[in-house]
């Protein structure tokens, strides 16, 4: 009793070729780049978008022969697509008019699911009178509303501001663990996929190129793109024992480990000297300042030279040390702030 | 708006007398005879005229068949549009311009084309008479089959720009929501092209109402009958000028309020959508 997903797209200039499960309850984020196809991926779950190949399986039913509007699917669309002619109660309303509830009864549903998101004083307001947080919840209770038994979000928190966004993303949290059925939720946003995803697959150009639980994929990210998302400097290299050769510099890390490895260590762990330091760190290696730029609080100086890495600094720091780009510095990262793993 | 009118009045001192001259020149070519009309109107005895029986009599049928004119062609026209916009089928484009050739067609031409179908010796007029019993030619359904063959196309036209315009997205929501194609029509589609639909209608009707060509060769003229306003414009103009000019005062002010509610309400809106 579950999603089970085969999905292969084939268009003249982009393939789509990705597999993943999803069990009843839990919540499966698609996270990529724009482009990779998370969309068409979620679009073709939909049947909106044909399948050239694969299979869509949910508890046990094929759906790949079934329109749109025969399969038990609820989706929240990215900028809603909420009905500007019907009000928020007949749009929640509609799912459940056309699958054959009398008018009366349809509403007094809809009435309770927008209840459920807050929403309970604005049922008679057209979509071009909600404030964009208001139309989000209207669109889920919208997809709630038909009882669907899989559930496609695409980018359903893109389209609100920051501020409206985190209240949102918990409200949504609480929604999602509520909803019994499968869930997947479309976004590039690393964080809305970590605090809303029980699962991540991580799509680049078509093919999944990373899953698994969000810790897992935040700690040992496996691409370039995955770990520029959640913030780590990631490297291939060959490893030996208890030292990884990345592009002619040694890592001497704390994981035992063989064969082609991935290191990654976070920005902060970099150490930056204008002179090569005394006692000899291990890890050091010599590179030249690509650019400066805040951070946060802090300031992040990209280095250049046998690798590109991301060093963040303190502000007195780059003071004290008289950063400026393209001067040449000395580098080094602790072995206990970094981790190898197989590639 | 007000930055608007500015820059518009400073392009109009700008405006090369080369251009000015013959844009003035025009403009007075179609807004003198008007003003003529206006001047020459008898208008001491106009409320006599107008409720002159035989002026009345035009009236109304012009009206009524201009009316189910529109609904006939919302009725046919809209699936039609819909179809054109919606469903890839091959010959796609040729039907869509065959379908708009009585835009351009000169009317008597679609009045001669009509009889040669739906008249009684025509290819369907001859087995509906013999079928059904009914004959087109000469009566007021035939005014209303020649006014909707010349007005239909102006709401496909309309209703078909709409449906290209419109974000075929909100059908997919509505698909996913569990509406059947009809019902995605209806509840959706309907709705969103709402204003091209109805502005579709008023130019549909008032091009129907209009209509000279068509229906004389296709309905005759007779009066009470088939004699619609134009046609009893013309008939008067031989007779009794007078009478002629209050009647062409009637379609103008029809096509004046016509004008205005279209501009005002829904060109604008339509446009924005």
């Amino acid at each position: 009793m579950s999603l089970s997903a085969r999905l292969s797209v084939v268009r003249p200039r982009f393939r789509l070729d990705v597999a993943f499960d999803v069990e009843p309850g839990q919540v499966l984020a698609l996270l990529g780049p724009n482009g990779a196809g998370k969309t068409t991926a979620l679009r073709a779950l939909a049947g909106l978008t044909p399948l050239t190949n694969g299979q869509i399986t949910l508890d046990g039913r094929s759906l790949d022969a079934l329109p749109s509007e025969r399969r038990p699917i609820g989706v929240v669309f990215q900028d809603y697509l909420l009905f500007p002619h019907l009000s928020a109660l007949d749009n929640v309303a509609f799912g459940p008019r056309c699958h054959g509830v009398a008018k009366a009864e349809a509403r007094r549903t809809a009435k309770v699911w927008l209840e459920r998101v807050g929403l309970a004083d604005h049922t008679a307001a057209k979509p071009r009178q909600l404030s964009g947080g208001q139309a989000q919840r209207v669109a889920l209770a919208r997809a709630l509303a038909v009882e669907p038994r899989l559930l496609l979000l695409d980018e359903p928190l893109a389209a609100l501001d920051a501020h409206t966004r985190l209240e949102i993303r918990s409200q949504l949290r609480r929604h999602l663990s509520d909803f019994g059925g499968a869930t997947v939720l479309v976004t590039h946003d690393p964080l809305d996929a970590m605090v809303l995803a029980d699962r991540l697959v991580v799509i680049e150009g078509g093919s999944v190129v990373q899953e698994g639980a969000p810790a897992d994929v935040a700690r040992r990210p496996r691409t370039e793109y995955v770990a520029r998302l959640v913030g780590l400097n990631l490297y291939k290299g060959t490893a030996t024992g208890r030292q990884v050769s990345v592009d002619g510099i040694d890592f001497h890390v704390n994981d035992e480990i063989d064969g082609p490895a991935l290191i990654a260590f976070p920005p902060a762990a970099v150490a930056l000297y204008r002179s090569r330091p005394d006692g000899s760190p291990r890890n050091l290696w010599q590179a030249h300042i690509e650019g400066i730029e805040r951070h946060g609080d802090n300031i992040r100086v990209h280095l250049g030279g046998a690798i590109a890495v991301a060093a963040d600094v303190t502000p007195a720091a780059v003071a004290d040390l008289d950063l400026t780009p393209g001067q040449r510095i000395w580098a080094s990262v602790k072995a206990t702030e970094t981790r190898a793993y197989p590639a | 708006m007000a930055a608007d009118d500015v820059s518009r009045r400073s392009g109009l001192t700008r405006a090369p007398w080369v251009l000015l001259a013959p844009a003035l020149l025009g403009m007075a070519f179609l807004v003198l005879p008007l003003a003529g009309l206006l001047v020459r109107a008898p208008w001491t005895t106009l409320p006599e005229r107008l409720t002159a029986p035989h002026v009345l009599d035009a009236l109304r049928l012009s009206l009524f068949t201009a009316t189910v004119a529109t609904a006939v062609s919302l009725l046919l026209g809209v699936p039609l549009a819909w179809l054109l916009a919606r469903v890839s089928f091959p010959g796609r484009s040729l039907v869509r311009a065959l379908v708009t050739i009585p835009l351009v067609l000169p009317p008597v031409v679609g009045g001669v084309a009509l009889l040669l179908v739906l008249g009684r010796r025509g290819l369907v007029g001859q087995w509906l008479e013999s079928a059904f019993g009914i004959s087109l030619p000469f009566t007021t359904a035939g005014v209303v089959v020649a006014e909707a063959f010349v007005a239909m196309p102006f709401l496909v036209i309309s209703v078909e720009g709409a449906l290209r315009a419109a974000d075929l997205r909100f059908e997919e929501a509505a698909a996913t929501l569990g509406a059947s194609r009809w019902t995605v029509f209806r509840r959706v589609t309907v709705p969103l092209v709402a204003p091209g639909i109805v502005a579709g209608a008023v130019l549909c009707w008032a091009r129907a109402l209009g209509e000279f060509g068509a229906t004389i060769t296709f309905a005759g003229n007779f009066p009470g009958r088939t004699q619609t306003m134009p046609l009893a414009v013309y008939l008067a103009l031989e007779t009794d000028p007078d009478s002629a000019i209050v009647l062409s005062l009637v379609l103008l002010v029809v096509s004046v309020v016509i004008l205005a509610s279209l501009r005002d309400r829904w060109v604008s809106a339509g446009s924005a959508a």
